[in-house]
């Protein structure tokens, strides 16, 4: 009885969770779909679903009209570069305040995080000035240095949460065995934490890929990344929805399967230390 | 024998890497419309012509209009061309952000510009962005539901005309709608619906002292038509409808008439998009009788920021881009009816471009726009869906989401009316008016 019970519920919380997840992925797969309509299909009222006739008429235009590769190509720089920076910075960062907090720390903690509370358009004025009088404005290393910066917050607390699951105890025998500070944090502190700053990095590399303020407001024509890309094919008149989806669908996809082939792994980050 | 090679080799080194260190270079930041895009597609021909490289920046009009003005105000320097419209042309040209486009070639042929089109891009009588193409609106209307309902639109209609006709249009069951207007918020899309239409019932946002004038009886009169006439023969949800969504709903058949800006003419008789490409006809914005029609006048125009490096290049691309030889080019390739419309004189001259069903309401409605005086009573701003002020964009935003706020029943005409009149007093005081 207490087994029929079960299956019962877990075939209930899989049809749950399988609806769940299609609700959140719905948007996407409309997105898709629309992209392989022609622009009277993409607003066709009632919607049409799967019964149009499939085009690649929008992808072709989308090709002839950008350089999407060099968008890509800036994107992957950008994402890569300032989650990459901001790893370097804040593992150190997250090792003092894990393993050697002051009375201070949860307060900085907090401090970093407000500054995420700020809306951005409140410092474009400062920035911009910034980056012109050091001629960082289109430029990937201005926006490098910009989105590391924002996302810092959240990377340093991420791997804040995941260096306070590891026993203090391991890097103290590694200090006794004469490790270096440097070597205790590359070889003992790292190793261990992979999975978290595995994750770390993921989530901070989609946070960077998506990212929408800073990278239209910074750029122009050499640094412009997949943001940019997408903006291009909005119009306040004309119908441009299908070409629009073609566009997005062409700027998701990279990460949609980075996603995908590493969803173990984010998985497992995101829950590291949820459950003991 | 190596020597030589190696000199040879320098020496074509050398004059590949001068002509690359001489080859110019522009950057446009533009919106993306039809026309721009085609327009991208024509550049290989302008840097065959000059050897000038153009790199373009195309954005949505919002992104667009941050990105340039962000740009120009910090000296930037990003972009040596921008698109920009009529409410920021006089502006930025009055700062001095702009750079007069004066000593313009004899064949550009400056004069031909229409009127309309050269004053709302001017300040003081200079010249600081040349139209692309220009637009003002106009009725658009399906004949064969106009002849259903035992009417017939006369060129030049009164709201009352409309109203009835768009009653008499309406079918619910079969989905028709008798008009479909922008009931949208922000002041590009509801707000100069609404703004336009209130000239025409001899309503003015500002009085010749600059007091805001929503307490007054003529834009109570004129929410209180649209409101009536939409929530009777409008479609449901008027109120998040922008020329997107209208148009969509137009193109498929779901109503009778719809007035907007002149350019969807060509979306709408496009057989490739539209369910009734051949049953549309035009009509001119409709009127009170006051004496003022409800029709805007907008231009996408293209503009020098000042202090750009490469200022005779821009010069140069300007009157490539908008020169009559430019549309004869799109003519050639794509047929006059995809030419970019409403900005000189001679396309309207041309007896090819007068057989497009569309061009003589378009010019008709252009030359009936007058944003030096675009109200029934006098005012002391330039614009007619817009004032030309730099507190405009902020007070008519806040305003049109009020006025979105009545279309969606979340309150009274008069509740909307004193919120805007007391928001836009006290912008207008905070701002030294």
């Amino acid at each position: 009885m207490t087994r029929v019970v079960t299956t019962r519920r877990k075939s209930l919380n899989t049809a749950f969770a399988w609806g769940v997840g299609l609700l959140i992925f719905f948007p996407i797969l409309w997105t898709i779909l629309t992209s392989f309509k022609t622009e009277a299909q993409a607003i066709a009222s009632p919607p049409l679903f799967l019964n149009f006739n499939w085009t690649l008429e929008n992808y072709a235009i989308v090709q002839e009209r950008s350089d999407y590769m060099r968008f890509l190509w800036n994107s992957v720089i950008i994402a890569g570069g300032s989650t990459l920076l901001g790893v370097i910075i804040a593992v150190p960062a997250a090792w003092a305040m894990a393993f050697v907090p002051s009375k201070r720390t949860k307060d900085i903690l907090l401090w970093m995080l407000s500054t995420k509370m700020l809306p951005a358009v409140g410092v474009l004025y400062p920035i911009y000035l910034l980056f012109i009088r050091l001629g960082l404005l289109d430029t990937r290393g201005g926006l490098v240095v910009v989105l590391m910066l924002i996302n810092l917050p959240i990377i340093v607390w991420m791997l804040y949460t995941y260096f306070r699951e590891i026993p203090g105890e391991i890097l103290e025998a590694a200090r006794m065995d004469g490790a270096t500070l440097k070597e205790e944090i590359l070889y003992v502190l790292t190793p261990m934490a992979i999975p978290g700053i595995a994750s770390t990095v993921l989530l901070n590399f989609i946070l960077a890929w998506n990212e929408a303020f800073w990278t239209l407001n910074l750029t122009a024509v050499d640094a412009a990344p997949l943001t940019a890309f997408i903006a291009s094919y909005s119009s306040p008149e004309g119908l441009f929805f299908a070409k629009l989806s073609a566009a997005s669908t062409m700027a998701i996809a990279p990460i949609l399967i980075l996603g995908w082939f590493s969803q173990k792994q984010l998985v497992r980050g995101l829950t590291f230390g949820a459950v003991k | 024998m190596y020597l030589k090679h190696a000199l040879r080799a320098a020496t074509a080194l050398t004059f590949v890497a001068t002509a690359a260190a001489h080859a110019q270079s522009i950057t446009i930041a533009t919106v993306n419309n039809g026309d721009m895009i085609r327009m991208q597609g024509y550049t290989d021909k302008f840097t065959e012509a000059t050897g000038v490289e153009v790199e373009w920046v195309t954005l949505e009009e919002n992104v667009l209009r941050q990105r340039v003005t962000t740009d120009i105000t910090t000296k930037g320097g990003q972009f040596d061309i921008m698109t920009i419209g009529m409410y920021e042309t006089p502006i930025w040209g009055a700062n001095g952000w702009l750079v007069p486009l004066d000593g313009l070639s004899e064949e550009y042929d400056v004069g031909d510009i229409l009127p309309a089109m050269s004053g709302g891009l001017s300040h003081d009588g200079t010249l600081y962005a040349a139209p692309f193409y220009g637009e003002s609106s106009m009725i658009m209307y399906r004949t064969d539901l106009m002849e259903k309902a035992g009417m017939e639109m006369p060129e030049a209609p009164s709201w009352q005309f409309i109203k009835e006709a768009a009653a008499a249009m309406t079918d619910r069951d079969a989905d028709i709608n008798g008009i479909c207007l922008r009931g949208k918020a922000g002041w590009g899309e509801g707000g100069a619906f609404i703004t336009a239409m209130s000239n025409s019932f001899g309503a003015r946002w500002f009085d010749e002292d600059w007091k805001p004038q929503f307490d007054q009886p003529e834009w109570s009169d004129t929410l209180n038509f649209y409101v009536e006439m939409m929530t009777e023969s409008g479609p449901a949800g008027y109120a998040t409808n922008g020329f997107n969504e209208n148009l969509s709903l137009f193109q498929q058949g779901k109503c009778g008439m719809w007035i907007d800006a002149t350019v969807a003419a060509s979306f709408v008789t496009n057989p490739d998009d539209s369910t009734v490409a051949d049953s549309v006809g035009f009509a001119l914005a409709p009127d009170t009788g006051l004496g003022k029609r409800s029709n805007w006048l907008w231009a996408w125009a293209l503009a020098i920021p000042a202090g750009t490096q490469q200022e005779d290049a821009a010069k140069q691309f300007i009157e490539w881009a908008t020169s009559k030889d430019y549309i004869e080019l799109v003519a050639e390739n794509e047929g006059w009816a995809n030419v970019p419309p409403g900005a000189r004189s001679s396309l309207y001259e041309n007896p090819e471009y007068q057989k497009v069903p569309f061009a003589k309401m378009t010019l008709d409605s252009i030359l009936s726009a007058d944003p030096n005086n675009p109200t029934v009573k006098p005012v002391p701003y330039v614009g007619i869906q817009f004032a030309a002020i730099p507190e405009f964009a902020g007070i008519a935003t806040q305003v049109s989401q009020e006025f979105s706020a009545v279309y969606a029943g979340q309150q009274t005409v008069e509740e909307a009316l004193a919120k805007a009149q007391a928001f836009t007093a006290e912008e207008m005081e905070a701002a030294g008016y």
